[in-house]
């Protein structure tokens, strides 16, 4: 007894430690997630208490609601389109911008982050895509013969989506482009010189052989915050598209959850939405992670 | 010719390459060709993403007239502060004396970042410097749960926060912002290369796990936590939440947006609206970069 005592005294301060995230994270991160799997099989809203109805919901979402078939379409166009590009883009720039000077690597630096972190800036885009034949983008094609009349930008359904996952690449070198540039920063010079010795000839073998297999974690934490951030793309849709957008063609996942968890109070059927979205979400990471370990070889 | 100057002809240009690998530290080099082509790619992306930021900067400062003028210009011609004035006045008019929306703000992001560091850190070192049942399963979950923001959890945390009596509390906020996973992850990769050696003979000396954490831990991970005060405060600035529903509640962004969906005739106020939001953010970038980066280095995943 005195031994167990004994230890529990020495564990004391690491417990205390521990305590005050983990018992945050696991009340408003791991049991909400549960929490909302569980509610994904029930019917519930406020009136109510949850009532199981085993996957009523699900069968709903996929074969009865049209919306969220569009919303679903329109999520993986996006995260298709915006998730690699963003990630490449950063990439690129980044291994373009590291062997420059550090002084002006850490100007371009700014200059290629800053459109991620201005927020409400991207109210800005509105200016950019006006309807009219004065907006920029329409007196451009216009001007280059490419358009015959203005385009409404953010009205037309056909071109909605297109528009604004041009907005979200604006703002799509984030968190991972600064990991990036962090990563290719620390890869030791040595390997440069004993890759030259074991006949690298370019380049592009160089950074493919050398550089990117040094960065690999980096390459997987980007990859993490690409994939976040493609999925759940919600808020510049409803800024710049308005809610609900044209025929929903700006309608994703994320809008549609809002809709169904904050404004119908529907909040089993938004859960079985959340579902979707997180098991999607798992499967891109590891199928991106597969990808990934493959780097070098 | 002799072979004399045959032999120093090909002899030079490896002296410029040994040069050129000293200062880039590179054995491959780019041709000139290569060069000219990424920075005509870096240029037409840098204006993509510079230009929109930049014409934020003149809207500012654009009288009413020049706003309105059709078809739009670019430039300002005749640069005024009245944008600035003006929102000065409004703020005046607001319902609730704007310093509230101000306060509101200050004190949510310093509440949050502070605990948020606290907290992080302290669990950051137990996982990175000590070994137990299940604490790689815990950093398992950690890394698996930056997969999901807010977004995910938005019902069952909204029903939560609703449980406790927290809606339309700055705590609906704040209590949910201090467990963001992200800061947990970017601390325990920066603390794990930190030699052993220097924590056990801190230990041998006496120290307990507290002492050791504050006064050798710590000072090392400075990067680490003026990244995550980055991190929060680029996060909280820009804030606005559906929980903060009473106006004397509200955040100093939600003011903003109000004032600013006045219309054309708030067109200016508009665009001065839009130079304050963004110049915070920007701001501490400038000020913490290197800080940033270093903490980058660290935040790599393995497998």
């Amino acid at each position: 007894m005195g031994y167990l005592l004994k230890q529990f005294k020495k564990r004391l301060p690491v417990i205390i430690m521990l305590v005050p995230f983990f018992s945050l994270f696991f009340v408003f991160t791991v049991y909400p997630v549960l929490r909302s799997m569980w509610y994904s099989f029930t019917y519930y809203n406020v009136f109510t208490t949850p009532e199981f109805i085993g996957f009523d919901n699900y069968i709903r979402l996929f074969l009865q609601d049209s919306v969220f078939l569009t919303a679903l379409k329109n999520t993986l166009i996006f995260a298709i389109i915006t998730g690699p590009v963003g990630y490449l883009l950063s990439l690129l720039v980044a291994w373009l911008i590291n062997d420059l000077s550090p002084k002006v690597r850490w100007f371009l630096t700014l200059v290629f982050y800053a459109p991620s972190i201005s927020g409400a800036a991207v109210a800005i885009w509105t200016f950019v895509f006006s309807a009219d034949r004065h907006g920029y983008a329409n007196s451009f094609l216009l001007q280059l013969g490419l358009l015959s009349e203005p385009l409404a930008w953010f009205k037309d359904p056909r071109y909605v989506l297109m528009t604004i996952i041009v907005v979200q690449l604006w703002m799509s070198l984030g968190t991972s482009f600064l990991a990036f540039i962090a990563g290719l920063q620390g890869v030791n010079p040595s390997l440069y010189e004993a890759g030259a010795v074991e006949g690298i000839r370019n380049k592009w073998q160089e950074l493919w052989h050398i550089t990117l297999p040094a960065m690999k974690p980096q390459l997987m934490f980007g990859a993490v915050m690409q994939i976040t951030a493609a999925f759940s793309v919600s808020d510049i849709s409803v800024q710049l598209a308005g809610f609900p957008s044209v025929e929903y063609a700006a309608h994703t996942i994320v809008t549609h959850l809002q809709d169904y968890g904050m404004i119908r109070f529907e909040f089993g059927y938004a859960s079985a939405i959340a579902t979707v979205l997180f098991v999607m979400m798992i499967a891109a990471n590891q199928i991106v992670q597969a990808a990934l370990r493959r780097v070098g070889e | 010719m002799n072979s004399k100057t045959t032999s120093s002809v090909t002899y030079r240009p490896d002296i410029l390459t040994r040069i050129s690998r000293k200062l880039r530290g590179r054995k491959v080099s780019r041709g000139i060709a290569d060069n000219l082509l990424s920075i005509l790619f870096l240029l037409i992306l840098g204006a993509f993403m510079a230009l929109p930021l930049i014409y934020v900067i003149f809207n500012a400062f654009k009288p009413l007239e020049e706003l309105l003028l059709f078809p739009p210009r670019f430039f300002v011609t005749n640069p005024t502060t009245q944008n600035f004035k003006d929102l000065f006045n409004l703020m005046n008019e607001t319902w609730v004396p704007f310093s509230r929306y101000v306060a509101n703000t200050v004190f949510i992001t310093a509440t949050t970042t502070f605990f948020h560091i606290a907290f992080s850190s302290m669990a950051a070192f137990v996982l990175a410097k000590h070994v137990f049942f299940g604490s790689r399963a815990l950093f398992k979950i950690v890394v698996l749960s930056l997969m999901f923001n807010g977004v995910v959890t938005a019902v069952p945390n909204y029903l939560l926060l609703a449980d406790l009596n927290w809606i339309d509390t700055s705590l609906a906020v704040i209590v949910p912002a201090i467990q963001a996973p992200l800061g947990l992850y970017l601390m325990k990769q920066f603390m794990e290369p930190i030699p052993n050696s220097i924590l056990e003979s801190a230990r041998i000396d006496g120290a307990g796990e507290f002492r050791v954490m504050w006064s050798i831990i710590m000072p090392q991970v400075k990067p680490a936590w003026l990244t995550l005060i980055i991190l929060q405060m680029q996060a909280l600035w820009g804030l606005s939440s559906n929980y903060l529903i009473s106006e004397q509640n509200k955040t100093l962004a939600m003011a903003m947006q109000q004032i600013v969906s006045g219309g054309i005739a708030r067109m200016g106020v508009a665009g001065a609206v839009g130079l304050v939001m963004m110049v915070v953010p920007i701001l501490t970038f400038v000020l913490s970069q290197s800080q940033v980066i270093e903490t980058m280095s660290t935040s790599g995943m393995k497998e």
